[in-house]
């Protein structure tokens, strides 16, 4: 079986992809799909715990998260876009940081 | 609905039904002059017939004295029992309510006519002021008619909220219900009097009448607030139709002046009866309240208002006369209204006799004749002055309905002819008899009711009814009184020959016109009352006719009393009631039968010179009052009160409180208010805004660097608690 560490290494790097994604992109959608990527991560690693501690500790339900993040990411993602269209519509740009609207 | 349409429901409705539609009228439908009076006419007319009905329940009930038709609802708390508010039918409420219904019924229809309802309208009428008329061209030729009244709905409106007054007081079962009906009457006589508000005089009328009015209340309230606390009820059966009580307010002695206190309620009583009723000294404001429109005359001043004060004293005659009884001495109340009764009677009569306007000489006149009531009940004779109530009520209506349709026919003349006279003044009428037939035989109707002309006239026997009670009780009462009879009959045979005889001396009066239908039909049916009215109370005693009567009335209104009366044959009452009434009418047609012109000297004047215009000038009473009461009044008020005591001392007062506060108030201002709480606030506020200035570099608006931000503070956090918790 391969050991747990695989998973959080591959799911450690996932989130920081994502991450590295959400903070340097200047594309909106880009930025979304970083955070699609973290959210991935996340789930990752709750399937893995549950795989590997679930016999020990039945009361470890981790699936259930994994099923609400997906419902949440579906739900984030179609509200995401279409923000980022709405957006598009007034101000004739998806750039991150040309949505400055919040500047002090 | 068979609960409402019993007596007794009926009763409630009676009072009611006006108040609704004064209620509606002055909210819904003032616009609408025809809305409006039908409103104020179907209610008279409802409560018209509910007052037959009761009327005629009452009468079938055999001794309605001790078994009254009653109803009563729990009203207000007070402590542990409840106020109780009632209606009741006694054999006064019944003859109360015949006169009332029927007079207010006929007014009401009257007032339509009065106020010219389908006359045209006049642009320069102006609430506020008599219609001035209006100038038509009819059938080629072009003439100034009467306008209707600019506030045609407001009279209706006013005269229900009357009725309702009127009706109230009449149905209700205790004194407090009395009472409020009472002050909705002054309330109601007020915004009448003054109905035409644009005329100073009527102005000032409204307010003397209030005023004086207001002082008879007052003391009419003490006693009411007396008999609740020592009796703990106002209700008439149980403190009227309960001898133990009666016997104990007869004989505990009261803290004022030795009286027992039946005796000091009942004067209280009685001097809210001398402001209500107009008796002397508190009658100055009757003669001016004709400044109200003629109908409001009638009504309220002739009719039944002035009547409530009478029926007061009736109502509670038992309290009054408590420990009384034919033969024994009269007691202090009772000396007290025969006294003030005949006085008012004889010195109202002798003002009546040398006024020239038509409605003042018939104000005097109800005055004068409220005495002979309030004198009759002073010398005991209960149902004779409960019968002159009775038959006064029609008779004096149906005289000031008249002396409104005279003036009517005078303002049609005076609006023809365009001459300028004061419609009111009996020296320039004259001949009106043939001009205004229907208005003169009615008038001549209710005139020789007024003056006791035998036999057909219902003034005859009632006023007969009084002088034999007097005669039987105080030979000075009796005198009084036949002089003021004596009187009566002159002035009367006096108006109704300025008026109605001779020839027209002024244009107008040649001019005149019959008023309309909705005027002389009232006119014609309260006669045929001023002369019927009297039948039922014929007394068994009298010669010849006295055999044909059951005199009903005597003993029915008798049946109110604890005593048995006894009436004893006295043909000296007779004869003089004969003589002087025969007696004036005959001396008075002779003196102004041949007045030609309208400047022409009265011919009392002539013979009588300073004491006829001592006469003419009311006694001076009222520059009495104005030199006694009112300049007093007024130089303390303006003087004392607003130069001295509110000026100096209470201005000054406040002035030095004032100032010391400004004082006080610039310390603090300079201490403590500019430099701790300003200076707190000032930093604080500024602080905040140097911060705002520095932070808001932060808010670069770009998202991403946002996030950074908060990796960043995430990863120095979590080295921070690795390091603490390793």
């Amino acid at each position: 079986m391969i050991p747990l560490s695989w998973y959080l290494i591959l799911a450690a790097a996932l989130m920081s992809i994502g991450l590295f994604g959400v903070i340097t992109r200047k594309n909106l959608v880009g930025a979304l799909i970083g955070i699609e990527l973290m959210l991935n991560a996340v789930n990752i690693n709750l399937v893995a715990f549950w795989r590997y501690f679930h016999n020990a500790r039945p009361e470890m339900d981790g699936l259930v998260f994994v099923a609400l993040i997906f419902v949440v990411a579906a739900g984030e993602t179609a509200i995401g876009l279409a923000l980022i269209i709405s957006a598009y519509r007034s101000r004739k740009t998806v750039d991150v940081n040309e949505l400055n609207l919040l500047k002090g | 609905m068979s609960a409402i349409l019993s007596p007794e429901g009926l009763l409630w409705l009676i009072p009611f039904v006006p108040f609704a539609a004064f209620g509606l009228i002055a909210i819904f439908t003032f616009r609408s002059r025809k809305l409006s009076h039908s409103l104020a006419l179907g209610a008279a007319g409802i409560s018209f017939i509910a007052s037959m009905v009761v009327i005629w329940n009452a009468l079938l009930i055999p001794d309605l004295a001790k078994n009254p038709i009653t109803s009563q609802v729990k009203w207000l708390p007070v402590g542990d029992s409840w106020l109780m508010f009632g209606v009741m039918a006694d054999p006064l409420t019944v003859v109360t309510l015949f006169f009332v219904a029927v007079t207010i019924l006929m007014i009401f229809i009257y007032s339509v006519g009065y106020h010219n309802f389908g006359a045209p309208a006049c642009n320069e009428d102006r609430p506020g002021l008599p219609p001035k008329g209006v100038i038509v061209t009819h059938n080629g030729h072009t003439q100034r008619v009467p306008s209707v009244e600019p506030m045609y709905a407001r009279f209706f409106a006013f005269i229900s909220l009357f009725g309702f007054a009127m009706f109230m007081l009449v149905v209700t079962d205790n004194l407090l219900g009395l009472y409020i009906g009472w002050e909705i009457m002054g309330l109601c006589s007020y915004l009448l009097i003054g109905f035409w508000y644009g005329k100073e005089s009527a102005r000032k009328a409204a307010i003397k009448a209030f005023i004086t009015t207001r002082i008879g209340d007052v003391f009419m309230l003490l006693g009411l607030a007396a008999l609740y606390s020592l009796t703990g009820t106002l209700n008439y059966q149980q403190i009227l139709g309960n001898p133990q009580t009666l016997n104990i307010l007869a004989t505990t002695i009261s803290p004022v002046a030795g009286l027992s206190w039946a005796g000091l309620i009942g004067l209280l009583l009685f001097a809210g009866t001398i402001g209500k009723s107009a008796q002397f000294p508190l009658h100055v404001w009757l003669p001016d309240a004709m400044e109200g429109p003629t109908p409001v005359s009638a009504m309220i001043h002739a009719a039944t208002m002035v009547s409530a004060g009478v029926y007061l004293v009736a109502r509670f005659f038992p309290l009054i006369s408590a420990g009384w009884q034919p033969g024994l001495p009269l007691t202090t109340p009772m000396l007290a209204m025969a006294a003030i009764g005949a006085f008012t009677a004889l010195f109202a009569a002798s003002i009546a006799m040398t006024q020239n306007d038509v409605k003042r000489v018939l104000a005097y006149s109800t005055i004068s004749q409220l005495g002979y009531m309030i004198a009759a009940l002073g010398v005991g004779a209960y149902s004779a002055a409960v019968f002159h109530l009775f038959t006064h009520a029609f008779f004096k209506a149906l005289l000031f309905l008249g002396s409104g349709s005279v003036i009517h026919g005078m303002e049609h003349g005076a609006m023809h002819t365009g001459e300028e006279i004061d419609t009111q003044d009996m020296r320039q009428m004259g001949g009106l008899r043939k001009k205004m037939p229907f208005t003169f035989w009615t008038f001549v109707a209710g005139g020789l009711a007024l003056s006791g002309f035998p036999l057909i006239t219902a003034g005859f026997w009632s006023k007969d009814a009084i002088l034999a009670g007097a005669f039987s009780e105080s030979t000075l009462v009796f005198i009084v009184l036949a002089a003021a009879a004596l009187l009566t009959a002159f002035y009367t045979a006096r108006q109704i020959s300025l008026v109605f005889l001779g020839a027209a001396r002024s244009k107008s009066a040649a001019h005149a016109v019959e008023s309309r239908p909705a005027m002389t039909v009232p006119l014609v049916i309260l006669a045929l009352f001023a002369i019927a009215a009297g039948w039922i109370g014929i007394p068994k005693t009298f010669p010849l006719l006295g055999r044909l009567s059951a005199d009903g009335f005597s003993s029915f209104i008798g049946s109110m009393l604890p005593y048995e009366v006894v009436e004893k044959l006295s043909s000296v009452p007779l004869i003089t009631s004969l003589f002087v009434a025969l007696g004036g009418l005959l001396l008075g047609w002779i003196a102004y039968r041949n007045i030609k012109k309208a400047t022409q000297k009265d011919p009392l004047e002539i013979s009588l010179g300073s004491v006829y215009r001592f006469v003419q000038h009311k006694y001076f009473v009222d520059e009495l009052y104005e030199i006694v009461f009112i300049r007093p009044s007024i130089w303390f008020a303006e003087v004392f009160v607003a130069k001295w005591m509110d000026q100096v001392v209470l201005d000054g007062i406040l002035n030095g409180i004032g100032k010391i506060g400004i004082g006080i108030g610039n310390v603090l201002r300079s201490g403590f208010d500019l430099p701790v709480v300003n200076g707190a606030a000032d930093g604080i506020a500024g602080g905040t805004r140097k911060m705002g200035s520095f932070l808001r570099k932060l808010e670069t608006g770009k998202v991403q660097q946002y996030m950074t931000g908060a990796l960043m503070g995430l990863v120095v956090l979590f080295i921070i608690l690795y390091s603490i918790f390793k």
